[in-house]
This record gives C-alpha cells, structure tokens and sequence, in this order.
C-alpha cells in the first residue's frame, strides 16, 4: 500500500463525493423542502448526460455543449415540475413514487428511442486531456481534477445562495417549516418550483460532467440514484450542507473504503478467500456506513434546522 | 374508476384474443429471446437485426418455407426470460427459439425449451455447463463456448513471452470464467486478479495499481458500460501507450461507437471479423450497414448465422420440422457460408472454429470495427466436448 | 386510497372477475389450447401473493419499504439450498423458506423500525441490496447467474409438478393471505396498526406499543412474501439473485399501490393488474413504457385527491 495509491483513492473519492453532491443537493432540497419523493430524479442526471452529448456533437465544443446540456435540464425540469411533479406535492408518499416510477419508465423509453441503446460517448475535449504528475511517479487525469474542481465550485456557489441571498433565507425557512412559511405570504408554490426546476438542472449537469468518463445509457440513472438517496439519508434530509458531508462520506467509503477493505482482506484471510467475501462485503459498504450512521443519528449527520 | 374498468376489460379480452392459439399454418415460426432493455440492449439488438437480415437476403423464407418471426425481450431477468419463453413454446408455437444473449438467461430458458423439443440456437450465451455432461441435442450455439475467447488472448500473451500479467473482470460468473480462461493458456506471472463491481463506473484506483505494478501486458475482459469507460479512462492516463492491452468483449462494435478514438490499437479476441475477406462476410457486412448504418458486430454475426443455420437444416429435411431425429441430424450439418470462414458443428453442439487477435481500428468512411491481426487458434473445439454423450 | 373510497360494488365487481379468472384459467387454457395462459396466471397469482404480503407493512402500518423482494429472494433461494443438502421435499423448503424470511425480516425489522420516513425507506433498500450481495457470492449457488430449481414433490407425490394442482394451491394460498390479512386488520392488532400509522403520538399515547406491532406485522409479511417467493422459484424452476433486485422492490411497490394499498385485496389487483398490462402491451410494442409510463402517470394525477397523507 503506498502513499501514492492512498491519494489517488482519496482524490477518485472526492470526485465521485462531488459529483453525488451535485446529484443529491437538488434531491435533498426537493425531498426536505417539498417532501416529495421523486425517484424520477435519476433520469435527470441520464437526460444530461444525452443532451451534452448531443449539443457537444452539433457544436462542436465541449464548453458549449456543457452549456446548453445545463440549460436544457432546467428546462425538461421545469416541464416536468408544470406538468406532473408540481400537481404531486399535496399527494401522498405512495402516490409520488407510483408516478415518478411512471416518468421514469417514460423517461428511459423515451430516450432510448431517441438516441438508440447503444452506449454513447463524449470525448474528453483537448484541453482538459491529458495527466498532471502528482509525484514521481503518479499521475492522475486532469479532467478529473477538473470536475473536482467544478463540483466544489458549484458547492460554494450553492452555499452562497443559500446562506446569503433571500430566495436561500426562505428555501431554509421551507426545509423547517413549509406551512409557516406560506402562512407569511411567501409565494411557496413559485419558490417550490424554482427548487425543483434547480435541482433538476443541477443533476442535468452532474450528468453533462460525468459522460466523458463514463458509458452514457438509458439506464445510467438507476444506480445513480440510489446513491444519491443513500446520501441524503445519511447527511440528512433538506440539508445542504448534510448533503455535502454525506457525498464525500459516500464517495470515500467508496473508492476508499473498499480499497482499504481489500487490502485488509487480502492480508489477512489469503487471495481467494478474500475474492469470495470481498465483493460482496466492499459492495454492501456503503449501506453498512448508512446503517451504522443512522443507528445512532437517526435524523442524519447535519439535519436542516429545526428538524431533530 | 370507470376507466379502470374498461382497462382491465378490455386488457382481457386483448389477452384472450392473444390467447386463442395459432391457427396452424405453412408459415415456420422463430421465436427470439434476446435482451433488448437494460445496458445490454444493443447486443439483442444486434443479434435480432442480423438473423432478420439473413432473412430478408432469402426473401423472407428459411428452407424454402415463409417465416414469422416473433421477437420477446428478456429484460436480462432469468424469470422474465422464463416467462417470456413459455409464451413463445405455448401460446406462438414456434419451432425454433433463437437466443439468448446472456448466460445467467439462457440457464433460466435451457430447460423449458429443449424439454418442449423444440430446438434452441444461442446465437452468443455459450456457457460451458451446457457443453459437457448437460449438452442436448436440441441445443445448438452459434457463437462459442465462452471460456474459448479468453484463452485466445492468453496464448496471444504466453507466445509474445510477457512475464508479468494484470488481469481485470467484473466480479460475477462470466468474469471468473474469463480469467479461468486467460489462466488455461498463460503461464507466466499473475500480478494481481482485479475483480471489479458490476455497477464500477471509476477505473481510476484499478490503474493507479496497474501503474505501480508495472506488468508486461494487461488482460481485461469487462464488456458493455464498464469497458466503455475502462477504455477513455485507461486512454486518459496515459498508459495505453506504455502497455498492451489484451480483451475480450471490451473493443468490439458494440462498445467502439462509444470508445471511439481512445480504443484505437487496443486488442481483442474474436471468431470474426467486419474486415475478414470471404464472399459470404461482403454480402453479411455490406448488407448490414446498408440497413442498419452501424458496422456489425460479432453478435450480429451470428445472429445471421443462426438464420442460416436453420436455413440450411429445413433445406435437408425438406422444410419438414416435424421429424426430430432427421432435423438435427440435419442441423448437425452446418452446411452453409458463414461470414467467418470455417464453421461446423461439435458433438455437443458448440461451434469447431477459427479464433483470431484482432486489433480497434478506424475505418475510412469514420466508423468503427475490429480487424484481423492474426490467426491464433484453427479448429479450436471446447474442452468440454468429451464429456458430451451424444456424438 | 385507491379503491376503497366511492363505488365499493365497482370495486368488487373487478376483484370478483379477477379472481374467477385466476381460478379458471386452467381451463381457459384447455379451451383455448394454450398452456402459456395457464403459466401466466399462475405468475399472476404468485405476485398478487408477494404484493398482498407488502400491503401488511405499507397499507396497514403505513410504512414504505423498498426492500421487499429480499424476502421473495430469501424464499426462492431456500429449496435450492435444502435441495443441495438433500433435502428436498416441499414440506421441508416451504416451511423453512417462511422462517427464514421471516428471519430475516424480523432481525432487519430490529434495526429499521427505529427510524420513520424516507430513512425507513432507505434502510429496508438497504438490507435489500445486502441480501442481494450475499446471494451473489454464492458461488457454490451459481453466484450472480443463478441456477436451475427442479420442482419439489410433495410429501413424495407429484403433486406440484402437476401445473394445474399447483396453480390450485397457489391460488388457495392467495386467498388464504387475503382472509388472514383481512383478519388482521379487523383484529386489535391490526386496529393498533391503523391507529399508529394515524398518529403515532395518540397510538402511544393509549397505551399501545406501536414498536411491538410494528415488528410483528414486518415478520408476518416477511414470512408471507418468502411463501411468495417459493412459488416463484418453483414456478420460474429457476432461483438467481436477480429476484432480490432492487427494482423488484420497486415493483412491488408500484403494484400494490397501483391497486390500493387500503385494502389486501386491492393489492392483489394491483397486481394482476400490472402483469397483465405488462404482457398485454409488450405484446403490441417494444416500446411499451412509453404508453404505460405516462398511462400511471395520469392514472395517479387524475384519481382522487387525498385528503390526509
């Protein structure tokens, strides 16, 4: 085990903490602010993914498609808050995963026939390309670094609007307390929608990030999802910040974790021993980690105020 | 409410309109079970969109005989799969069932089909349990015994005289069976065995430990979405440069679309390739891209194949489906031009044929395809074949 | 929710006909010379099993749990396993498979009854999933591939070999559950169920222990859903860990609701009713999901307004 991997695990850890961050942020808000349970949100992330691809190939450009993937997101979320998600908010729990998992049928179908079943791709564009030495002798890929980098970005610039502008004072004031809220005269029902039009775009564009590394496919969005909602569990619903914490927390256990794991296994139980039970032990990790978190703080890590 | 009820009324008598059974015909009936949802669609699809090719190149007749083809999607779930394929063998009644993709499929739909006696074409699952002692004579696979491909690649790397290997599968049956495979013919060192999740979608740990490792040569069997992105992430870190990559299922033409450039030098193990030059492969490739506009892949090349097949055991029985014996007999034959050359039949059902290395290339017109480096294997049976009773 | 409130006759005109045609399919595929009909009810009736077993935990005690197929898997993979042991008489694997699920349900029931909500949600996913590993690295079970189930006998006859015997007991099974849980809920303990999952503060508030309860009604369903997922196994005569998958769950779930969650039986139309749109419109278009996709989702827009969550 060298210092070398161990960062390289830690930076990958990071990378996919980041990006389950951007993922879950708009989940958590949707899910704590408006109690819905939107499990069409994986969808959000696949249609980004597509739509990067799609825009980068007619323009040419990455940043440019990138762009327009974003917008794009927000606005399929915005249709689909006008149309279907909007009219769910006075439904029950039940009601809402029956009709999400109706969208979400739509939504893979649809894009399958759009773009085909075949796995697409978007390549790196040339100036992110390439490796930066990280020492002697490790190198690490520079787009990745770019994504932490953007990820992190979009964490601050969330932070900030939450914390510091009007709309983030009303957004916290919901996540406590909706009915209150309404009662002061804030126009709920546009804030609600701006939310999920916002948490939509922001999976969209985790999506557009993630296809140059990744096999874009119509079903990209389903383990992405449970992810997501793995970590807003842990971090805490209609928290931000616990959404952040639980997504490098994620995101570690598992990159990290599992490496720690198999080296642990392999020292001490022997190669195939460990080959049998490692799998399926690094596989349940993250799940061992909710569980454990949650067995003691059954709220999450960094519940929204005024929700323990 | 009333909606609901004319929903449900109406689903019935759709259900039973469906359910009155076939008025028999002259007409053969195929049944395809491939998967065509999920992350393995476009290897379904493939396979689908070849044997109907085979078919339109014979107007729509196999033996002489007018075809229905009806198509299910197995949805890669072993119960689906059963479900779907008791409705092709009782309520569609075909005579032949084409399929499936996957292994974990086809041990699901094994059973029900040969015990119907209805003869069943894997046109890729080639899994080895059904190659020795379970072996059927109504079974029949068009593509190879799955532990065969690999151990192209680890011949490939024992007579290049690499010392040192890494080897890297997905963490599930097929994968150990491809690093079985690897380890039948490679006798230097094993590195490491990296067995990575299904769902994995980060390569970067495993190549930073590839890095440290510093092996001769890197044996990766990691099809689909995982090769996709084991191969831009293996690009990007600058090491495709520095060591060879030996695969199997992870440059072919199913994922090259979406590797693109980043696959380009790396190598496989196939029975085929698009480039190989033979009158039947210019008739199946041309007629392929001409339809399709994709460069077909070795699935789809033999879902033709299991057209053909059929094709030419009606044509020995005289289109007649109806004597066993005399079918497979027929079958056994294998008397057509498959586009990969040599092809004929083992005892056990599994194919006897050449296997190749075959490298990612660029084509002029911008696609994407495999192309043949060299012969590796000639006349390559399965090992399982002996402990096969039927002869 | 769902069918019990308004039209209560329409509601049980569409039960009645549901039922009659589970229970004469046997016939109906003699008469119509196709078994595939026969196979398809019998599927029909088994899930309409697993989903009356999930309405005990999410319409009687109000929970959502997103880990249900763990039991049916629980249940599939129980005669394979006494069968590689040697033991493979139905009287042995049914009643083991019902106490391993059942288990298995009341450990995980331990720990995820603690938590409420959407955190209830995620930890039954998350048992679930840990199952689901677990089957896979069976590799003495064929690991991730699954492998073949041959039909038990039972007590030594052929009985369940028997398509139409078995179809029989699997029905008498469903109908069975459908009466228990109904039982149950008309019960003290089902009444403490309703009222906890009413308001949890006023259930113990009066004195009832809403915990206990809660863990015994999660046992029974997971027991009843390992009963379920026997059949399955036995029907598919196949057992992988694919049963466990999440999105089985999800399914489950989606029936259960699709019918009502209120009532047991509403849950089994629930059921029938997805197989049948399911095999009913694949039949017509490979892409299918693109009209029962939206068809849900104007289902649930277009139904009654709740009035309390």
């Amino acid at each position: 085990m060298s210092g070398a991997l161990l960062l390289v695990e830690a930076l990958n850890g990071l990378q996919l903490g980041v990006l389950l961050f951007l993922i879950a942020a708009g989940l958590t808000l949707v899910f704590g602010v408006l109690d819905l349970v939107n499990l069409a949100h994986g969808t959000q992330y696949m249609l980004g993914a597509y739509l990067a691809v799609t825009f980068a190939a007619w323009t040419g450009s990455f940043a440019l498609g990138l762009v327009l993937a974003t917008v794009g997101a927000l606005a399929i979320g915005a249709v689909l808050e006008r149309l279907v998600l909007g009219r769910l908010l006075a439904r029950s729990h039940l009601d809402q995963v029956l009709a999400t998992y109706g969208l979400i049928l739509l939504l893979e179908e649809g894009a399958k026939t759009i773009w085909g079943a075949a796995p697409l791709s978007l390549p790196v564009p040339a100036l992110l390309s390439g490796t930066v030495s990280l020492t002697a002798e490790l190198t690490y890929p520079v787009y990745r670094l770019f994504l932490l980098g953007a990820g992190l970005a979009v964490a601050v610039l969330l932070w900030a609007l939450i914390e510091h502008t009007r709309s983030g004072v009303r957004l916290r004031a919901g996540a406590s307390d909706a009915t209150m809220l309404d009662a002061l005269g804030v126009n709920t029902r546009l804030l609600f929608a701006w939310v999920l039009a916002f948490g939509a775009m922001l999976a969209g564009f985790a999506g557009a990030m993630a296809a140059p590394l990744v096999s874009v496919e119509p079903s990209m969005g389903g383990s992405v999802l449970i992810l997501a909602f793995v970590v807003i569990v842990l971090g805490g619903t209609g928290s931000v910040r616990g959404a952040f914490i639980g997504a490098l927390l994620v995101g570690l256990t598992d990159t990290f974790g599992r490496f720690v794991l198999a080296e642990l296994l392999r020292a001490g139980l022997g190669s195939s021993a460990s080959r049998q039970a490692g799998p399926a032990l690094s596989s349940m990790l993250i799940y061992l980690l909710m569980a454990g978190v949650l067995a003691f703080r059954p709220q999450g890590l960094l519940p929204a105020s005024g929700r323990t | 409410m009333l909606s609901r009820v004319f929903g449900v009324v109406l689903a019935m008598c759709l259900l039973a309109a469906s359910a009155v059974a076939q008025a028999p015909s002259d007409k053969l009936k195929v049944g395809i079970i491939v998967t065509l949802s999920g992350p393995g669609a476009v290897l379904g699809q493939q396979a689908r969109d070849g044997f109907l090719l085979a078919l339109k190149n014979r107007g729509g007749k196999l033996g002489g005989r007018e075809v229905d083809v009806v198509v299910a999607d197995d949805e890669l779930k072993p119960d689906v799969a059963v479900t779907r394929v008791k409705k092709l063998l009782e309520s569609d009644k075909v005579d032949f069932v084409v399929g499936p993709i996957f292994s974990n499929v086809l041990g699901a739909i094994f059973k029900p089909v040969t015990e119907s006696g209805t003869m069943l074409i894997s046109p890729n699952a080639g899994a080895s349990v059904f190659a020795g002692k379970a072996c059927s004579p109504d079974f029949f696979v068009t593509s190879y015994e799955n532990n065969q491909v690999h151990a192209v690649l680890g011949k490939v790397a024992q007579d290049k005289g690499y010392k040192r290997a890494f080897l890297m599968a997905p963490n599930y049956q097929a994968g150990k069976d491809a690093v079985a495979g690897f380890k039948s013919m490679f006798k230097g060192e094993i590195v490491e065995e990296d067995f990575v999740p299904l769902t994995q979608l980060d390569f970067q740990a495993d190549l930073a430990r590839i890095a440290a490792a510093k092996p001769d040569v890197i044996f990766a069997f990691m099809p689909g979405g995982l090769g996709i992105a084991l191969v831009k992430q293996f690009r990007q870190s600058g090491l495709a440069e520095k060591i060879p990559f030996l695969s199997a299922f992870t440059v072919d033409e199913s994922t090259l679309p979406a590797e693109q450039d980043a696959a380009l030098g790396l190598f496989g193990g196939s029975t085929w390739a698009p480039d190989m030059a033979n009158a039947a492969n210019k008739i199946f490739v041309d007629g392929y891209l001409a339809a399709y506009h994709t460069v077909p892949g070795s699935y789809a090349m033999q879902g033709y194949d299991a057209a053909q097949a059929i094709d030419a055991a009606l044509r020995h029985t005289g289109g007649s489906v109806a004597d066993k014996d005399k079918l497979r007999a027929a079958m056994r034959l294998a008397d057509f031009a498959s586009p990969r050359g040599a092809f004929r039949f083992n005892n056990n059902g599994y194919p006897v044929q050449d296997f190749y290395l075959v490298k990612a290339a660029k084509r002029p017109d911008g696609l994407y395809e495999t192309q043949i480096v060299q012969k590796v294997f000639t006349d390559y049976a399965d090992s399982f074949a002996k402990e096969c009773p039927l002869h | 929710m769902g069918l019990r409130d308004g039209r209560p006759l329409i509601r049980r005109a569409l039960i009645v006909v549901a039922l009659a045609a589970l229970v004469l399919s046997p016939l109906a595929a003699r008469g119509f010379a196709n078994q595939y009909l026969l196979s398809l009810a019998t599927t029909a009736t088994i899930f309409a099993l697993a989903a009356v077993s999930l309405q005990l935990i999410v319409g009687q005690a109000g929970l959502v749990s997103f880990g249900h197929a763990a039991f049916l898997g629980i249940g599939a993979y129980a005669p394979l396993i006494l069968g590689a042991a040697g033991l493979d008489d139905a009287l042995v694997s049914l009643p083991v498979a019902m106490l391993a699920a059942g288990g298995f349900a009341l450990a995980t029931g331990v720990v995820a009854l603690r938590t409420r909500g959407v955190t209830f949600i995620m930890i039954t996913l998350a048992f679930a999933q840990m199952a689901y590993f677990v089957a896979g690295a069976l590799a003495a079970f064929g690991g991730d591939d699954g492998a073949p189930l041959d039909r038990p006998l039972l007590m030594r006859t052929g009985v369940l070999p028997n398509h139409i015997a078995f179809h029989a007991i699997a029905v008498a099974l469903l109908v069975g559950a459908v009466l228990l849980l109904r039982g149950l809920a008309a019960a003290p303990f089902g009444r403490a169920l309703a009222a906890a999952r009413q308001s949890e503060a006023r259930a113990i508030g009066c004195g009832i222990d809403v915990t206990r309860a809660r863990l015994i009604a999660y046992t029974i369903a997971g027991a009843v859903g390992g009963l379920a997922g026997w059949l399955l196994g036995v029907h598919s005569e196949f057992v992988s860990p694919a049963f466990m998958d999440w999105r089985n769950s999800g399914e489950l779930l989606v029936m259960v609701i699709l019918g009502g969650a209120a009532t047991p039986e509403g849950a089994a139309l629930g059921a029938v009713g997805f197989i049948l749109i399911e095999e009913v419109s694949s039949g017509i278009t490979e892409h299918w999901r693109l009209i029962v996709g939206p068809a849900i989702v104007l289902f649930v827009l277009l139904r009654r307004r709740r009035i309390f969550a």
